[in-house]
């Protein structure tokens, strides 16, 4: 059963003529990693706001076609209601954290939602505790560096519980070695806790690898919705300006020049196996 | 460091900090009251120096003496103006009276600005926040409250961000005359302003996000709870306006001149 | 030239930003100063156009102490080009806010709209012209933050973390941009975090940690030094990755470039291809 099901889904936002997306068609299980790709404007952004019912509620506008969300269709449930099967995390760190203390920031959602308290504070310690914050607890969030408040932004969506988890480019503001952190942790919910993950992300350096399915758009359209390997192996990514990574760049140069690496690498660990494999210098 | 760091949270740790914000709130309003109550001079100085032992406990002074020095402009007007008042319509008062009541409009005034002082420095936005939440204020307008001051410091920074960039550009803000003056403040403002508008817009996708508007009951994880030390500094202030309503009823106070007077006689 | 004396600056706040730093960039070099994000990099380029002025130590652009002058003079020749393009657009349209500084700098008009024209045209912004700037997209109205800037033609460009939320495309286009205004003769400094880009570009790298300069040197060599990358909380360019797991096997380390890393692999294919 799939925990997102859209078809023909096309979406126009109020004053607007041409459409963000159009028939778009998604049939996402859960438990998937789902990395969701394209250049600036192609509709991936707009297409998430779907999943958690923003989208037609928060921004208008005209939906048509289907989608049903952890069964539930968006349209007809409050957003606060799909709050709790989908959690989205924003690119900006700063503008989602409103408490002045972190574990008041985890506990908002729940808080809103009018939880027990003791159940608030048993969910929110698990939160802070799977994304490795929970000395944390009583700082401010304002004063935490771009990756710790991500963490933030992540636990207090991890406290309700959702099945699905969205993140919008979480990595943007972030240095190299906070980014490959968040996409680390953001790995192990979905490995450790079952999380469905819906991943719109640019590095595809470093969010390739943890991804089981690749979707990339342009123009409002889904173009390739593969496993990573053979979406970066058809030829139609590269002339959608999506930056795939350069050990793919690698594999297809090496293959221009009649070497075959085996297999498409999506790490450099891989491809460095990969490599020692073709040129047989595992020799001792 | 301006004027109005008398009035924004100043985060040490003070008896006064730990008492709760509704204790503190009573008191304000009872300074208030014996404020308005009283228009001579002696009950108002006997108020405002009471407020010293607490400014001191609360380890303020630096912030609370700014805010006097920055209310000496006002001060000095009320001052002015009351005895300018006095003079030409009050009937013929002497004069030692008429400066005698001057000065205690202008210490009533310090006095009312004491009390906010002692209970902005003192009480940290959240627990405000809390404090309103408690007494039933709609949770919209506590949110709103705390929010506002959490982003100050941002929006201060991002209003920094703006003058460096339009700077950059050749921008001067100095000099002019004062119609350019105002005017160069435009490419300021406007993206100050459509940068606070974005700023909320993506932040209220956010809140959405996190079941905003749920539940009409609403949890909080941080509870307000008085103890002893909140009841006792009630029961001060409560004292306090007992006595002060007992004094104004049956006690008539003598002016310092008509004290001065029945030394010299 | 900026030449950049043993500098230090502490915020009124009372942050040290930076601890001593002495640097040179000569006309016509492409500069990327890199480093973890609080490590001084912004700070320091903004002693470069007078906005921040040294708390000790001293900073010459063209010989000219930036203490002695006014930002605006410093700004045209040096044009610095934030990272967020909304913290600058304010105008009604595209042309007034390309036309903005000119106008600040007391350009005759005639060369305003020959100037507005040409910088629309290098950025492709023609078509917007009479657009309001906030009706454009993120990446284009970037663009109009970097065509108002290039409209008064200063000759250093600092450029603030340009990739941030830029895509693929993008981003090969501020690459192409870079390597076309650094052709013309222009000194281009980059601020930035973005190690795949710089990997890219291979420009002069500085790289700094809590507010020192911890190295001055070759992309190449720089980007693939474990010690310095784990010193400044970068990571290790892709490429780079794959190599350091070979270096046993008797490959180079430093290797950065996909090109060269196809052509060493190519060189050990047994048997030749």
């Amino acid at each position: 059963m799939a925990i997102i099901e859209a078809k023909n889904l096309t979406y126009t936002y109020p004053l607007t003529e041409a459409p963000a997306f159009r028939n778009v068609n998604l049939n996402i299980g859960a438990g998937e990693f789902v990395l969701l790709t394209g250049p600036s404007g192609c509709g991936k952004t707009t297409l998430c706001r779907c999943f958690n019912g923003l989208i037609p509620h928060f921004y208008g506008g005209k939906l048509e076609g289907e989608i049903t969300v952890a069964g539930l269709n968006p349209s007809e449930h409050p957003i606060y209601e799909m709050a709790q099967h989908v959690g989205m995390v924003f690119q900006n760190p700063e503008n989602q954290l409103f408490a002045l203390t972190v574990e008041k920031d985890v506990a908002f959602g729940l808080e809103n939602l009018g939880f027990p308290r003791d159940e608030i504070r048993r969910r929110v310690d698990w939160a802070l505790k799977v994304t490795g914050i929970y000395d944390l607890k009583d700082r401010a969030p304002f004063e935490l560096s771009g990756g710790q408040q991500q963490r933030v932004a992540i636990a207090s969506v991890l406290a309700m519980q959702p099945e699905i988890i969205v993140l919008d480019e979480p990595t943007s503001f972030l240095d190299p070695l906070s980014a490959k952190n968040i996409l680390d942790i953001i790995h192990q919910l979905n490995k450790d806790l079952g999380l469905t993950v819906i991943l719109i992300e640019h590095r595809l350096d470093l969010a390739a690898k943890y991804a089981n399915r690749v979707i990339a758009m342009k123009d409002g359209c889904i173009i390739l919705n593969d496993e990573p390997r053979k979406v970066f192996l058809d030829e139609r990514i590269r002339l959608m300006s999506v930056g795939i990574p350069k050990v793919v760049r690698l594999y297809l140069l090496l293959r221009e020049d009649g070497v075959d690496m085996g297999r498409v690498p999506l790490s450099p660990e891989e491809t460095s196996n990969l490599i020692r494999e073709v040129l047989n210098l595992d020799k001792c | 460091m301006s004027m109005f760091d008398g009035l924004r949270f100043r985060n040490v740790s003070s008896p006064i900090h730990k008492i709760d914000p509704r204790a503190k709130f009573i008191y304000v309003c009872v300074l208030f009251a014996v404020a308005v109550l009283f228009n001579q001079i002696i009950p108002l100085l006997t108020v405002f120096l009471i407020q010293i032992p607490i400014i001191v406990a609360a380890k303020v002074r630096r912030e609370w003496l700014r805010l006097i020095r920055g209310s000496i402009f006002f001060a000095t007007f009320i001052f002015i103006m009351n005895i300018i008042s006095l003079y030409f319509y009050g009937g013929q008062q002497p004069l030692t009276l008429i400066i005698e009541y001057s000065s205690a409009m202008t210490l009533r005034f310090i006095v009312l600005i004491e009390s906010f002082s002692i209970f902005f420095l003192t009480t940290s936005p959240d627990m405000l926040g809390l404090s309103l939440e408690q007494m039933g204020v709609p949770y919209e307008f506590c949110f709103a409250f705390t929010t506002a001051i959490r982003f100050i410091p941002v929006l201060a920074e991002e209003a920094q961000t703006i003058i460096d960039a339009q700077r950059a550009r050749g921008l001067e803000l100095e000099g002019g005359n004062f119609m350019k003056r105002i005017r160069n403040y435009v490419p300021i403002l406007i993206p100050l302003i459509v940068n606070a508008i974005r700023r909320s817009l993506e932040m209220a996708e956010a809140m959405e996000s996190r079941a905003w508007g749920a539940s009409r009951k609403r949890t909080n994880i941080y509870v307000l709870k008085m103890n002893m030390r909140d009841y006792i500094f009630i029961l001060i202030s409560i004292v306090m306006l007992a006595f002060s309503i007992y004094v104004w009823l049956y006690i008539k106070i003598p002016s310092i001149t008509q004290i001065l007077q029945s030394l010299k006689g | 030239m900026i030449n950049v004396e043993d500098v230090y600056f502490t915020y009124p706040n009372g942050v040290e930003a930076l601890k001593g730093v002495s640097l040179k960039i000569e006309d016509g070099e492409f500069v990327a100063i890199m480093g973890q994000n609080g490590a001084g990099k912004t700070t320091l380029v903004k002693h470069f156009n007078g906005l921040l002025k040294p708390t000790r130590g001293r900073v010459l652009v063209d010989g000219v102490d930036t203490r002695h002058v006014s930002v605006a003079s410093l700004s045209r020749k040096v044009g610095f080009v934030f990272q967020n393009p909304d913290h600058q657009l304010f105008s009604e349209t595209v042309e007034d806010e390309v036309s903005f500084a000119l106008k600040n700098f007391g350009f005759p008009e005639k060369t305003i709209s020959e100037r507005v024209e040409w910088a629309l045209n290098l950025l492709d912004l023609t078509e917007y012209r009479k657009t309001s700037p906030f009706m454009l997209s993120g990446g284009e109205r970037k663009r109009v933050a970097l065509a108002s800037v290039l409209a008064w033609d200063p000759k250093i460009l600092v450029l603030d973390e340009p990739t941030i939320g830029q895509d693929s495309y993008q981003k090969e286009r501020l690459r192409q941009f870079i390597i076309q205004m650094n052709r013309q003769g222009k000194t281009v400094v980059i601020v930035t975090h973005d190690i795949e880009f710089v990997a890219e570009c291979e420009p002069r790298v500085i790289l700094m940690a809590s507010g020192r300069v911890i190295a001055d040197g070759e992309a190449k060599q720089i980007l693939t030094d474990i010690e310095l990358i784990n010193k400044s909380s970068l990571i290790l360019p892709e490429i780079t990755q794959v190599f350091m797991r070979l270096n046993d096997f008797g490959f180079p380390r430093n290797v950065i470039s996909v090109y060269e890393a196809k052509r060493l692999i190519l060189e050990r294919i047994p048997g030749g291809i």
